[in-house]
C-alpha cells in the first residue's frame, strides 16, 4: 500500500518548504520527502526578491518594479507580481525573526566579501548591520576563522562607500579551540555560555568574548561578528551580547556551513508542521510509475522502494547545485521525471569565457506553464499533476540577479496553492 | 670584460631557471628575467610525470638514458618535489605483443629497471585498471610538482646571489657593433616582488651573456635580433580528475598516440595527452574533443575514468625544435631532444644562445650543458654542482615526525604541508599564531601562505603555485576570499598589501581558475560551478562589487523597521533592546 496524501512535494529547501506551507495552509493534506541537507545550509539565509536586473541595472531600490521589465519566460513574469506579494506575506506570516517586511525597498547588507547585497528580507539578527544605516560600525573576526577577515572586510566596505565608518578587528575566540573548529561549535559555546579556559580560569564563552571586545569598542553603536551567534535561540545570545557591550549586535551572512540558512530552515519546518504538514527525510526519491499522470514515486529506503502516492506532486529538488537538474558531457536532464531541460547542445555553449559573464548554465532548468508545469520538448505539460517550484525551474540566473529566495518562495507558493486546490 | 662575468638568463620555467642556480652555483653573477610567474610557459603547464625513460626505450634511447640518469638525480636532490608512485606500461589485448618485447628490451638497453608482471598482478596494484588488460611492464615512473621543483631551483639561485625578476617581459634586446650587450625589460609593477597596482618601467640590463631559455618563445626573442629560431610549438592537453583514480603512472604500451598516460599528482590524476602543432604559443585554441579524447581513450585502460569527476583542464605547449632540415610534418615525429644554438657560430652574433626543445625531467642536465657552454665563453673550468647538492626544502629530509602535535594540526594536514615543505617545515609551520587552514581540498594553512606571500609578493598565481591553495576539487570556490585577505595588510620588503592591491589579485585569481575549469563543465563539476558562482555573486555580490562599480546612493535603501538610523549613536541602549523584538 503506498503511503497517500493529497499534495507529494519533493524537495527540503526553500521552494519545497514554501510549497508544502502553502498546499497545507489551503486546508491539502501535504507530505514532504526530502533527501539530504538542503542548499539552505549554504545560503546566507537573507532573502533576496530582486537585486539587479538581468542587463546588471542595480543595486535595484524596488523589486517589484524591477519585475516588470524581466523576460517573459522569468518564473516572476509566469507566477506574476501580485503572486510574489503574495508569497512574500507568507512568509512574513510564518517567519517571524525576519525584518524588512514594512517596506517594499530593498535593503543593504554588509557581505562576508566586503561588499553590500540588496535584499528584501533579513534576519534579525542582520537588522543592525544595514548598510543604509548611518551609524559607524566595528567588525570584529576570530584569528582563526578565514571565512571573515574584518579589517579586509571593513576597508573592502569603505572602498565600497558606505556611509559610515567602519573599523575591523581581529581578535583570539576565548578558549584552546581548534584552529578548525566548526561554526557550530562556536555557535553552542556562545549559546550555552559554555565554559573555555582562559589564563587557567575556567569562564563562560559568551561572557570572556565580551571581554575581548569591550576594549576594542571606540564609539561605534554597533558591533558585527561573524554568524556564530547561536543555534536554536540567537536572539538570546545576540540580546545577552548586547546588554553586556551596551550596543547594537548584527551577524554578518555566512559562508557555508551557515547558521542563518540552517535557523531558516528549521523555522520553515517547524511552520510545516503548525500547518499540519508531514515530511521525511533522508531518502532520495528514484523513479515513479505514470504516463499523463503521475501515479506513484518511489523513495529508495535502505534497499526497499517505499512507494508514495498523491493526487498532485510538486519538484522543487533544487538546480544544479541541489541536484535537481543534472548533466553529463552530453546532455542537461531533470533526473527524476526526465522532464525537459533546454539546453545548447554544444557544452561549449553552456559557459561564458569570463568568470562573472552571462552563464547560461546558470539558467539550466524545466521550462514551464502558467501553472508551473513542466513542459516538454513540444510544449504540452510533461504531467498534468506535476509542477515545479524554485532552481529546478529554468530561465533566471537567480546569482546574478539576487533573486534566488524570492523565486523559490513565490513559486513553491505558487505552485502549493494550485496543487493544493486541484487536489479538492 | 668584468672579472666576474655577469650572465642574463631569459625565462623561468625549469630550463632557465636550472641554469640560474647552475651558474650561480659557479659563481658567476646571474639575472634572470621572466615576463610572467615562474613556470608560466610550458613547466607551468606539464603532466607532472618524472620519466623513469620508459616512454622513449623503442623511439629515443638516447633520450631514455639521459631520463633514467636525471630520475635518480632529482631523486636525491629534490626528495620534496618527487613521489616515487613507480609506473607501468600496460598491454591491452589489441596493442601488440611484438611492440610489448621492444618496449621490454629497450627498457633493459637503457639501464631503466623493467619489469614484466601479468594482468592480475597489475590489477592487484592498481584495481580499477581494466580487466582485460593483459600485462604490464613495472618501470620506475614518479610524479614531480614542476611549481616546487622551480621555486626551490630560484630559492637555491638566489641563496647563491642571483636575481631574479618575474612579470618583467623582454622588450628588446641590447645590440652593439654585432653584439649582444644585454636586454630591456618592462616590469609590470617595478622590480622585486611583485605588487599589484604598482607603476612599473622599463630597465636596461646589461650583461657579458644571455641565455635565451624562453622555450615556445624562443623565437620571438631570436627576431628582436633579426635571426630565426624555428621552434614548433605543439600543444597538449591535460585533464585533471578529482581523485586519484590511480597510484601509479599508467602508460599504454603502444607505439606514440595520444590520449596514453594518467599520471597520478598530489590529489589528483592527470590525463594526458595530444600533439597539435600550433602558430603561436599564447593563442591557440582549447578544444572539446581533446578533453573528449582523454576519457573516452584512457577508459579503455581505466573504466572508472567514464564516470568520474574532472575538475578542470589545462594546454601546455611544447617547444619543439628541429633542425631545418628535418622537416618532420607530423609532430609526433619530432625530436624531444634538446639543442644549443650557438648564435655566433650559427647567426654571427656573438653574445648570446639559446637553448630549445628538450624535456622537464631532464632540465637540470640541460642546464648543466649550457652552463658548461657559457663557462667556456670565459674559459672558466669550474665544476657543475647541481647533481650533488639538495635543493631547499630537501635536505636531510626525514618527513616522519609528529608534526600533528609539534604544529597543532590534524594530521592529514600536517602530513601533507610537511611533504610539500620538506625540510622547510620547521621554519614556514613554527608560529604561535593559530594557523588555520586557508584552503581545505589541500589542505594548506595560513602559514603556508604567508610564506608563500612573502616569497612573490601579492600575486595569489604564485602563491596558488608555491602552495596548492586552490588547486583542489572546488576550485577555489571557498579559499579565493580568504587568500585575499591573507594578502591584505600583509607587508612584505617595505610594501603593504592595502585593499585595493588585494582586490586587484583576489579578481585575476578568481578568473584564472575559471579559465581551467571550463573545461570540464558537466556533472559534479558543473554542480561544483554553479554553488562557486552562487556564493561568489549571491553570497558575496562580488559580481556587483561596488568598490569596482559606480557609486550607491544608500540613503535609498531601507534603513531599518524598528530604528531609523541613529547617526549620534547615543541612545544605543533603546536600539539594543528594540532590534531584538522582545
Amino acid at each position: 500500500m503506498a503511503i497517500e496524501s493529497d499534495v507529494l512535494v519533493i524537495g527540503g529547501g526553500l521552494a519545497g518548504l514554501s510549497s508544502a506551507i502553502s498546499a497545507a495552509r489551503e486546508g491539502a493534506d501535504v507530505r514532504l520527502v526530502t533527501y539530504k541537507q538542503s542548499t539552505l545550509r549554504q545560503a546566507s539565509g537573507l532573502i533576496d526578491v530582486l537585486g539587479y536586473t538581468p542587463d546588471g541595472d542595480g543595486p535595484l531600490t524596488d523589486p517589484y518594479e524591477g519585475i516588470d521589465a524581466l523576460p517573459e519566460d522569468h518564473p516572476y513574469r509566469i507566477v506574476g507580481v501580485d503572486t510574489v506579494r503574495d508569497a512574500m506575506s507568507m512568509f512574513d506570516e510564518v517567519v517571524d525573526t525576519y525584518q524588512g517586511g514594512h517596506t517594499d525597498t530593498n535593503a543593504l547588507l554588509p557581505t562576508y566579501g566586503g561588499t553590500v547585497k540588496p535584499t528584501a528580507r533579513y534576519p534579525d539578527g542582520a537588522s543592525a548591520g544595514l548598510a543604509s544605516d548611518d551609524r559607524d560600525l566595528l567588525l570584529v573576526g576570530f584569528e582563526a576563522m578565514p571565512d571573515f577577515d574584518a579589517p579586509h572586510v571593513a576597508a573592502h566596505l569603505r572602498a565600497a562607500g558606505v556611509p559610515f565608518d567602519v573599523r575591523g578587528v581581529t581578535i583570539q575566540f576565548p578558549g584552546e579551540l581548534m584552529d578548525d573548529a566548526k561554526v557550530t561549535r562556536y555557535a553552542k559555546l556562545l549559546e550555552n555560555n559554555g565554559p573555555v579556559t582562559v589564563r587557567g580560569r575556567e569562564r563562560g564563552a559568551r561572557d570572556a568574548l565580551v571581554e575581548r571586545i569591550n576594549p576594542e569598542l571606540e564609539d561605534e553603536p554597533r558591533v558585527g561578528l561573524p554568524a556564530v551567534l547561536g543555534d536554536d535561540d540567537a536572539a538570546g545570545v545576540r540580546a545577552a551580547l548586547e546588554a553586556e557591550l551596551g550596543v547594537d549586535v548584527f551577524e554578518v551572512p555566512a559562508t557555508p556551513p551557515s547558521m542563518p540558512g540552517v535557523r531558516l530552515e528549521d523555522r520553515l519546518f517547524e511552520a510545516l508542521d503548525e500547518a499540519g504538514g508531514n515530511f521525511e527525510s533522508g531518502n532520495p526519491v528514484v523513479s515513479f510509475d505514470g504516463q499523463d499522470r503521475v501515479e506513484t514515486v518511489y523513495v529508495d529506503k535502505q534497499d526497499a522502494r517505499i512507494p508514495f502516492s498523491a493526487d498532485q506532486y510538486v519538484l522543487a529538488t533544487g538546480g544544479l547545485v541541489g541536484k535537481g537538474v543534472e548533466s553529463d558531457r552530453e546532455r542537461v536532464y531533470e533526473p527524476i521525471f526526465d522532464c525537459y531541460v533546454p539546453h545548447p547542445e554544444d557544452r561549449y555553449d553552456w559557459f561564458d569565457e569570463a568568470v562573472f559573464g552571462e552563464h547560461p548554465f546558470a539558467g539550466f532548468g524545466v521550462d514551464p506553464d502558467p501553472e508551473l508545469r513542466p513542459l516538454d520538448a513540444g510544449g504540452s505539460p510533461e504531467f498534468q499533476n506535476l509542477r515545479a517550484a524554485g532552481s529546478v525551474l529554468g530561465g533566471y540566473d537567480f546569482a546574478a540577479e539576487k533573486s534566488g529566495s524570492g523565486v523559490s518562495i513565490a513559486t513553491g507558493y505558487h505552485a502549493g496553492r494550485i496543487a493544493a486546490q486541484e487536489a479538492q | 670584460m668584468a672579472s666576474t662575468p655577469h650572465v642574463l638568463v631569459i625565462g623561468g620555467g625549469s630550463t632557465g631557471i636550472g641554469i640560474a642556480r647552475d651558474l650561480a652555483m659557479r659563481d658567476l653573477d646571474v639575472t634572470l628575467v621572466e615576463q610572467g610567474n615562474l613556470t608560466h610557459g610550458t613547466t607551468g603547464r606539464m603532466h607532472g610525470l618524472l620519466h623513469s625513460g620508459g616512454r622513449y626505450a623503442v623511439s629515443d634511447q638516447a633520450s631514455a638514458k639521459e631520463c633514467i640518469q636525471e630520475n635518480r638525480v632529482l631523486r636525491d636532490i629534490a626528495s620534496h618535489c618527487v613521489e616515487m608512485t613507480g609506473g607501468m606500461f600496460v598491454k591491452r589485448p589489441e596493442d601488440t605483443e611484438e611492440y610489448f618485447e621492444k618496449k621490454l628490451e629497450g627498457c633493459r638497453e637503457c639501464g631503466i629497471p623493467a619489469e614484466v608482471i601479468s594482468g592480475e598482478e597489475a590489477r592487484k596494484r592498481e584495481p580499477h585498471l581494466a580487466k582485460d588488460i593483459d600485462k604490464a611492464i613495472a618501470v620506475p615512473d614518479g610524479a614531480i610538482d614542476p611549481f616546487r621543483l622551480v621555486v626551490a631551483n630560484a630559492a637555491s639561485a638566489e641563496q647563491h646571489g642571483a636575481r631574479i625578476e618575474t612579470h618583467s617581459p623582454v622588450t628588446d634586446l641590447l645590440i652593439e657593433d654585432g653584439e649582444v650587450v644585454g636586454v630591456e625589460v618592462k616590469h609590470k609593477s617595478g622590480p622585486g616582488i611583485r605588487v599589484h597596482g604598482t607603476e612599473g618601467g622599463t630597465e636596461e640590463i646589461r650583461a657579458d651573456y644571455v641565455v635565451n631559455a624562453s622555450g615556445a618563445w624562443a623565437g620571438q626573442i631570436g627576431e628582436m635580433a633579426d635571426v630565426d629560431i624555428e621552434v614548433r610549438p605543439s600543444k597538449g592537453v591535460m585533464t585533471i580528475m578529482n581523485i586519484r583514480q590511480v597510484d601509479t603512472v599508467i602508460n599504454r604500451c603502444r607505439p606514440k598516440g595520444d590520449a596514453d598516460i594518467v599520471v597520478p599528482h598530489e590529489t589528483t590524476a592527470i590525463l594526458g595527452t595530444t600533439d597539435e602543432e600550433v602558430e603561436d604559443p599564447e593563442d591557440y585554441p582549447e578544444e572539446q574533443w581533446e578533453v573528449d579524447l582523454m576519457i573516452d581513450t584512457l577508459k579503455e585502460l581505466v573504466p572508472m575514468l567514464e564516470e568520474a569527476r574532472t575538475i578542470r583542464s589545462f594546454w601546455g605547449v611544447r617547444p619543439l625544435y628541429e633542425p631545418p632540415d628535418v622537416g618532420s610534418e607530423d609532430p609526433t615525429d619530432i625530436t624531444r631532444d634538446f639543442f644549443l644554438l650557438d648564435h655566433e657560430e650559427r647567426d654571427d652574433l656573438p653574445g648570446m644562445t639559446s637553448i630549445v626543445g628538450g624535456k622537464f625531467t631532464t632540465y637540470r642536465l640541460m642546464a648543466e650543458k649550457i652552463s658548461d657552454h657559457v663557462c667556456e665563453q670565459f674559459d672558466i673550468e669550474r665544476e657543475c654542482r647541481t647533481a650533488d647538492e639538495p635543493l631547499p626544502g630537501s635536505e636531510d629530509f626525514s618527513v616522519l615526525r609528529d608534526y600533528m602535535e609539534e604544529f597543532g594540526l590534524r594530521s592529514p594536514i600536517g602530513r601533507r604541508s610537511v611533504e610539500r615543505l620538506g625540510s622547510r617545515a620547521d621554519e614556514v609551520l613554527k608560529t604561535n599564531e593559530p594557523n588555520p587552514v586557508i584552503c581545505e581540498c589541500e589542505g594548506v594553512t595560513r602559514a603556508e601562505v604567508q610564506d608563500a606571500i612573502k616569497q612573490s609578493g601579492s600575486d595569489l598565481n604564485a602563491v596558488r603555485i608555491r602552495t596548492r591553495a586552490s588547486m583542489g576539487n572546488c576550485q577555489g570556490g571557498m579559499c579565493v576570499h580568504r587568500l585575499a585577505s591573507e594578502l591584505h595588510d600583509t607587508s612584505v620588503d617595505g610594501d603593504t598589501f592595502d585593499e585595493a592591491i588585494a582586490r586587484e589579485a583576489w579578481d585575476e585569481l578568481l578568473q584564472e581558475r575559471w579559465k581551467g575549469q571550463r573545461h570540464a563543465l558537466w556533472g559534479e563539476q558543473l554542480s561544483q560551478a554553479m554553488l562557486n558562482y552562487a556564493l561568489h555573486a549571491t553570497t558575496q555580490n562580488r559580481d556587483n562589487d561596488p568598490a569596482d562599480g559606480e557609486p550607491v546612493d544608500f540613503a535609498a535603501f531601507d534603513a531599518g523597521g524598528d530604528h531609523v538610523g541613529d547617526a549620534s549613536g547615543t541612545d544605543v541602549a533603546a536600539d539594543g533592546g528594540e532590534t531584538d523584538g522582545y
